[in-house]
């Protein structure tokens, strides 16, 4: 892997006429870059020199073998890698043009704006699915009035597809849903701060197959309201939620790259790189 | 499981396949196991027949102290061994007021130090204060008893001559006969009282509180604190809605088993406090009485009634430091299962 090839992949993907279908005039959403990004845990890299563009109204997924540097390199697009003691990083994350990292740009504002889903469903279990839909306004300290947070809440249940579920029960404690509810409550809680961006860190891997649909059809309905960046070990949900995708791979002893980045479409059914055809084809990780 | 397998017939063994009575399980222990777990239960066992022995041999004084000075010794608060007239009413009082203070000082103190420690410290100043913090419950209580003498008790009466000035309208802070406005006043009023007790005492039990509730605040689940901060959480914020729920079990815990320790602390008590047992709930005033320092006080020069009654005293505070504890344990326990996180 050259260097040449993995600036290559920071030009925008073309994106097949099928998938612009439908683009709407109102897309909205942030769009985020990242700039040759590195990172290392300790004196260790784990990631070698990542750009990477993510447009409004476009669903990027991030897909590679464990161990790669996707969850890293996720983690440092809204600043949750710092929370880790030894991490260090090199290089710009933009959110419409401003460095995130910059001095003086508020870790807690960037959070706000580039919202996060884990792997692990984590409602807070001292809440009600009520409460923890509004989580984000009392930690932030936004205020709302009583018909606004009723509002709110209904409303991004609804974004969520939780709604009807739960709409009965908001005074139950969070943790009483299912493992599939949980995750879907917690992108409601996500939605309900109004971020631009929003990352998902293997959303489904804790999920079975029902829920899994679930979330996908609500990843279909976000799309044109806020920025998604999802990483997946499924190579068949990639290519279901994704309109546009990059394939990272840390070879032996070397950090995480970008191996190939293209539209969705291209990187499944004509990859240029044989290890990304390969992977997609599950002959390797 | 053994009932499942005392609810077969005796005699009637089942034939392979027969579904109606569980089949017996045959299950052997090795000479080497069995050796081990008796010696291990019957160690375990001293420990509880030590305990309950020292109950029974408490709660046996009831009968003589009873007899000789009948259902008055709960009601009579006097204390006078020369003319035989015995009572612990102020002296129970007096052991929960002291033990009460003791809380109000060391349960702010105790949690910030926990707080501070477990989510503020850096990691190089966490790892040199919490060892910090057991060594400081390592102390002998002879130590911080000399420590109150001859330091807080000579300035802490500067406080509560402050609080009765301010705030001597509020019945727990009136002082009879402190002018604490006048250009001299009597400085002895304000010394030795429970007051200053119970803010030693608060030294002593703030290591254990500490301790209880670092270890739960440190089990507060890396997933939820994440999920607060990826929401814009301040750090603050993140305590607030994670931290604190979750450590809800653990902050009640150590405060109780702090409680537990300050309800039987005696000899800071029996050094600092006068030993006074009118009835009074003034706290600032010079003077009062722990049940503690009431034993360690009059237990040498006892007759054998007074001795009993004295024994009986113990019972009753032995009572309260057991029912303070076991509550304290179950509640540690209940929040460290975690059962209320696991999804």
């Amino acid at each position: 892997m050259t260097e040449g090839e993995i600036v290559s992949g920071v030009s925008a993907p073309v994106i097949d006429a099928a998938d612009t279908t439908d683009f709407t005039a109102n897309v909205t959403g942030a769009s985020l870059d990242a700039d040759r990004v590195s990172a290392w845990f300790g004196t260790n890299k784990v990631l070698e020199r990542v750009s990477l563009s993510m447009a409004p109204g476009i669903v990027t997924a991030l897909i590679g073998p464990s161990g790669c540097g996707k969850s890293t390199f996720l983690r440092i697009l809204n600043r949750m890698h710092e929370l880790v003691p030894s991490a260090k990083l090199a290089g710009e994350v933009r959110l419409n043009g401003q460095d995130i990292y910059a001095p003086g740009s508020p870790v807690t504002v960037t959070r706000r704006r580039i919202g996060m889903v884990f792997q692990k469903p984590n409602p807070f279990p001292a809440m009600s699915i009520g409460e923890n839909v509004l989580a984000g306004l009392k930690l932030t300290g936004l205020k709302a009035g009583r018909n606004a947070r009723t509002a709110l809440t209904e409303e991004c249940l609804q974004r969520a597809g939780l709604w009807t579920e739960v709409k009965n029960r908001l005074h139950e404690p969070g943790g009483s849903l299912s493992g599939g509810q949980q995750q879907r409550l917690c992108i409601a809680r996500s939605l309900a701060v109004r971020p631009d961006v929003l990352l998902m860190d293997e959303p489904c891997s804790a999920l079975d197959p029902t829920s899994t649909r679930r979330i996908e059809e609500t990843i279909a309905i976000l799309r044109n309201q806020v920025t998604i960046v999802i990483v997946t070990h499924n190579m068949q949900q990639a290519a279901r939620v994704s309109q546009q995708c990059a394939f990272f791979l840390a070879e032996q002893g070397t950090p995480g790259q970008i191996v190939e980045f293209g539209s969705t479409k291209e990187i499944f059914e004509n990859p240029r790189d044989p290890r990304t055809s390969d992977y997609v084809h599950g002959r390797f990780g | 499981m053994t009932t499942l397998i005392d609810l077969q017939p005796p005699g009637s063994s089942p034939e392979p396949g027969d579904d109606k009575t569980p089949r017996k399980i045959p299950r052997s222990l090795s000479r080497a196991d069995r050796i081990f777990r008796w010696s291990t239960t019957g160690i375990g066992a001293v420990v509880l027949v030590i305990t309950g022995a020292i109950a029974a041999f408490l709660g046996y004084q009831l009968i003589p102290t009873l007899h000789h000075y009948g259902l008055h010794f709960f009601t009579e608060n006097l204390w006078q061994p020369q003319s035989n007239v015995l009572g612990i009413e102020q002296v129970l009082i007096g052991t929960v007021e002291v033990a009460i203070i003791a809380i109000i000082f060391a349960f702010p103190l105790a949690l910030l130090t926990a707080l501070y420690i477990s989510e503020y410290a850096p990691s190089w100043l966490r790892g040199f204060l919490t060892p910090m913090v057991d060594l400081m419950a390592a102390i002998p209580s002879i130590l911080y008893a000399m420590w109150g003498v001859f330091l807080i008790n000579p300035h802490a009466l500067y406080v509560a001559r402050w609080l009765n000035e301010y705030f001597g309208w509020i019945p727990v802070f009136h002082v009879s006969g402190g002018q604490p406005r006048a250009a001299v006043f009597v400085l002895s009023l304000y010394q030795s009282s429970p007051f200053i007790a119970g803010m030693v005492v608060s030294m002593m039990i703030i290591p254990i509180a500490c301790a209880v509730m670092l270890g739960v605040f440190g089990q507060a689940p890396l997933s939820e604190r994440e999920g607060a901060y990826a929401l814009g959480s301040t750090r603050w914020g993140m305590i607030r809605a994670v931290v604190l729920p979750f450590g809800r079990g653990g902050i009640v815990g150590g405060t109780m088993l702090g409680l537990g320790r300050a309800l039987g602390e005696t000899i800071a008590v029996t050094l600092i406090l006068s030993l006074n047992t009118d009835v009074k709930f003034r706290p600032l005033e010079e003077g009062g009485v722990t049940t503690a320092q009431l034993i360690a006080n009059y237990f040498g020069e006892a007759t054998s009634a007074q001795l009993s009654a004295l024994l009986a005293a113990g019972f009753v505070l032995f009572a309260m430091a057991i029912f303070v504890n076991t509550i304290a344990a179950i509640i540690v326990s209940r929040s460290r299962s975690g059962a209320l996180t696991e999804i």
